[in-house]
């Protein structure tokens, strides 16, 4: 067992337990984006983001990926900590404002506006569709490519993969836009099964209380027959 | 060669060859490394084996190639042994009379270094001001050592330390002796490679162990390890069997970029004779120690000199860096304790164990002990390698060892650490040179790239082409890293066209401290301070983009135009003849037109009009709205 210090409050957990989970089990609000419980942290949004150590040798890490260890003193909404988060929640915005989760992120802390060139982008390279392909689905069908600017998410050298099992997983857990599916534009598909045009809605006939996993993907919605829409 | 059995083996063979050698008959010492090589020091090698040949001088003089010496800006030189002769910058015809000369003993005064202050020749490299300011405990023996081949190593009692090691026997000694040395990692970081090594000593053995050398030196403008693994690869090797010997490590690897092919080509032949004599591989001299090391190289990523990075690279994946703890010590190159280290941290690893760790302590300050390797390049006159002691400060190396600016304008600062340094100003330059006092100032170390700036260059350029290079080097997982790198340099790309206002200052500073504090490795948490350190120094520059749109160094080309003041131009023409593409035209004796949709602003015409011509200003240079 370990015991550690957060926000003053002294906590007493498993070795192993992340600073992220023993800051939740006491109660202090972190914001995260590329945190799901069930894969592994990754550690690549830094929004969860907290202060450890004292005066000259403080510095932050990400609470998702810092195992607690004895006698450490956590700080999760220092000052520095808050215009981090700030800032983090900036550049999200000007690079990705159509994402709900982002912008509810943004208003809980009052970030109302951002300073950049705006951008809209539909992937911030979270790697939470990585991490759900391969551990939870245990198909590895996608993965990172490239570096910096050029840093991408897709099938290796873009070719259909063999392995995707149409499961939806990954846009399930997108937060940057959840039309991941890109039925009517194929060449931006990240999995390349559209292209296949095999989603099951289609084959079967349309259901009224049908409840599509992939919705909302467009496949329904550029059906030629008439289709009586879910409300 | 036959493979050496015994201690007493080694021994034999290094006074045979030791006593092979006539010291009375002199050396041709070419340099040519990359640079040399690069400047033409191939010609001089085979006209000096033609030469000797051709003339029957074989028993008279001797040739001896090898790596950098570090006066690079003289390069293609020679050096004669034993008199220490310098010549600079040779062509093929001066090789010949030199052979000839050198044969007989002679120097051909004609072709000596002449000084620009005193305007006087001088003879002897230990005279020139660049060599004498500077403690030359590595980069000499690049002079002494013909890096392929191990003999030549030997006979300069190379590998002495490893066999002084191995005779002792006593594994803690070593650790105890690099910790007493005070030797800091060179890599930029300067951890104590004492602590490094005895903390990867106590992890238990069984398991292996990994040395590394990260030999990836990604700094643009920086190759001090070049020229040590060009130079004297045969010093790092020694370096890591003293240093397994120590704490237990199996197996080495060096870590080499690919862009650096003559400095794999000697390690690989260095290695291969290291086998081949015993010296490394299975039961090392029968001491029962056993040690191999093999290459891996890079492919092209800066991010994979970061050493969790590297350990990645080296395992297969992609070169993207981790959390630190675990440490590498601890958990390395497939989980087993590994300690990586800098090229100059191991080539300084035998010269501690021959000369003894007080001896070694006393050159530089307490706490940074030992000589560094800079590499120093820009607006200086003497550009090339210069190895310092530790405390020597900035103007020391530029004006004394540099010699001053190389052209007609002012040293306005100096970059140190690379694309993770920053600037230092010319009203700092009596800061000493040591780890803490650079960070200080809001620069680093780094692996020792230093660049002279002077009154025209544009600081604002400079930060934005440090951050174009960090945004491309970026491996992308850290957010803010990323996209931190990308909106800075979209910041200061719109600051230097015209665009900046003095919002985007304060914008610039906030997320500069953000994207270093929330950055998980060095890249992240060290590309802020190009931008940090040149907004606290030259704030009014970045002030004089925003404010009045104009570039005071008249480098960010979209912010200054030129103009000719009728009144004051005589009509001489200077500018009619130096402008490459005819924007300039006008008769003599009557005032000169600029015809601006053919003006590249090049500043011939300007500087030929301050400098030379009677006008003197009738050329101005003025913001372009």
């Amino acid at each position: 067992m370990v015991t550690l210090t957060i926000n003053g409050l002294p906590v007493t957990v498993e070795e192993g337990t992340t600073l992220l989970e023993a800051a939740r089990f006491l109660g202090f609000p972190i914001p995260t984006l590329c945190h799901l419980d069930g894969l592994t942290p990754y550690g690549a949004c830094r929004l969860c983001v907290v202060e450890i150590g004292e005066d000259s040798k403080a510095r932050l890490v990400t609470s998702c990926t810092f195992p607690a260890q004895n006698g450490l003193k956590v700080r999760t909404a220092s000052s520095r900590v808050v215009r981090a988060r700030k800032m983090i929640l900036e550049l999200l915005l000007a690079s990705c404002p159509q994402s709900k989760i982002i912008q509810d992120l943004a208003s809980a802390y009052e970030v109302h506006q951002q300073r950049f060139r705006q951008e809209y982008e539909d992937c911030i390279l979270c790697g939470l569709c990585v991490r759900m392909c391969e551990e939870q689905m245990m198909a590895k069908a996608i993965g990172f490519r490239g570096r910096g600017e050029k840093r991408s998410i897709g099938t290796p050298f873009d070719v259909h993969s063999e392995v995707c099992r149409l499961c939806g997983g990954c846009m399930y857990v997108c937060p940057a836009c959840q039309l991941r599916c890109t039925y009517n534009q194929p060449e931006k598909a990240i999995c390349g099964s559209c292209a296949n045009l095999s989603p099951p809605c289609l084959e079967k006939k349309p259901f009224d209380d049908m409840m599509c996993y992939m919705d909302p993907c467009v496949a329904c919605e550029i059906q030629e027959r008439p289709r009586r829409i879910k409300e | 060669m036959e493979r050496l059995k015994t201690i007493e083996d080694f021994g034999a063979l290094q006074n045979r060859i030791v006593s092979d050698r006539d010291p009375s008959i002199p050396v041709i010492v070419i340099s040519a490394g990359t640079c040399g090589q690069a400047s033409g020091a191939n010609d001089l090698i085979r006209v000096t084996k033609r030469e000797i040949l051709a003339k029957g001088l074989a028993e008279k003089i001797h040739l001896r190639i090898t790596g950098c010496h570090g006066f690079c800006q003289a390069e293609p030189s020679v050096l004669i042994e034993p008199r220490g002769t310098f010549y600079p910058r040779l062509g093929i015809k001066e090789m010949t009379r030199i052979v000839e000369a050198a044969a007989r003993g002679d120097v051909l005064q004609e072709l000596l270094w002449r000084d620009p202050k005193t305007r006087k020749r001088v003879e002897k490299q230990s005279d020139i001001p660049f060599f004498q300011s500077q403690t030359r405990t590595i980069l000499s023996r690049n002079e002494k050592v013909d890096p392929i081949r191990i003999c030549n190593y030997i006979e300069n009692r190379g590998y002495s330390s490893l066999v002084r090691v191995l005779e002792k026997g006593d594994p803690r000694r070593v650790v105890e002796e690099v910790k007493a040395s005070g030797l800091r990692g060179r890599g930029g970081a300067g951890f104590p490679t004492g602590r490094k090594w005895e903390l990867l000593a106590k992890q238990p053995n069984g398991r292996g162990k990994f040395l590394v050398c990260n030999a990836d030196e990604g700094d643009p403008g920086a190759y001090m390890d070049r020229s040590v693994l060009e130079g004297n690869p045969h010093s790092i090797i020694e370096g890591m069997l003293i240093g397994a010997y120590g704490t237990g490590a199996t197996a080495g690897i060096v870590y080499v970029r690919t862009e650096y092919p003559l400095a794999i080509k000697h390690l690989v032949i260095a290695l291969r004779q290291a086998r081949e004599l015993g010296l490394l591989g299975e039961n090392i001299l029968e001491t029962g120690f056993s040690f191999d090391i093999e290459m891996v190289k890079g492919a092209g990523a800066f991010v994979c000199g970061e050493e969790t990075a590297l350990m990645r690279s080296v395992e297969g994946r992609i070169g993207e860096p981790r959390q630190r703890p675990p440490y590498p010590v601890e958990k390395g190159i497939d989980g087993k304790p590994t300690a990586i280290n800098n090229v100059e941290t191991w080539a300084n690893i035998p010269i501690i164990i021959t000369s003894g760790a007080g001896e070694f302590a006393k050159i530089g300050t307490p706490q940074n002990t030992g000589t560094k390797i800079f590499s120093l390049v820009g607006k200086v006159k003497n550009t090339g390698l210069v190895e310092v002691p530790m405390g020597i400060t900035v103007g020391e190396i530029v004006h004394d060892i540099g010699g001053g600016p190389s052209g007609r304008a002012e040293i306005k600062a100096v970059q140190t650490g690379g694309p993770s340094g920053g600037c230092i100003p010319t009203s700092m330059f009596d800061l000493p040179i040591d780890y803490e006092s650079l960070t200080k100032a809001g620069s680093i170390m780094g692996s020792g790239g230093m660049i002279v700036m002077d009154e025209n260059t544009c600081m604002v350029d400079i930060a934005k082409y440090f951050m174009q290079f960090l945004k491309d080097e970026s491996c992308g997982k850290c957010f803010t890293c990323r996209k931190g790198t990308q909106r800075m340099w979209e910041i200061l790309d719109d600051i230097s066209k015209g665009r900046g206002t003095p919002e985007m200052l304060d914008l610039l500073e906030e997320l500069a401290l953000v994207v270093r504090d929330t950055s998980m490795c060095g890249l992240g948490q060290t590309a802020s301070n190009p931008v940090l350190s040149t907004l606290r120094y030259f704030r009014d520059e970045y002030l004089t983009h925003v404010e009045r749109k104009f570039c005071p160094a008249m480098v960010c080309r979209d912010l200054f135009t030129y103009r000719v003041i009728a009144e004051k131009c005589t009509g001489c023409a200077l500018c009619v003849k130096v402008c490459p593409t005819g924007a300039i035209t006008g008769p003599r004796k009557e005032p000169h037109n600029l015809d601006l949709s053919k003006c590249i602003k090049c500043r011939a015409c300007y500087d030929v009009c301050k400098f030379e011509a009677i006008a003197g200003d009738a050329i101005i240079i003025v913001p372009a709205k």
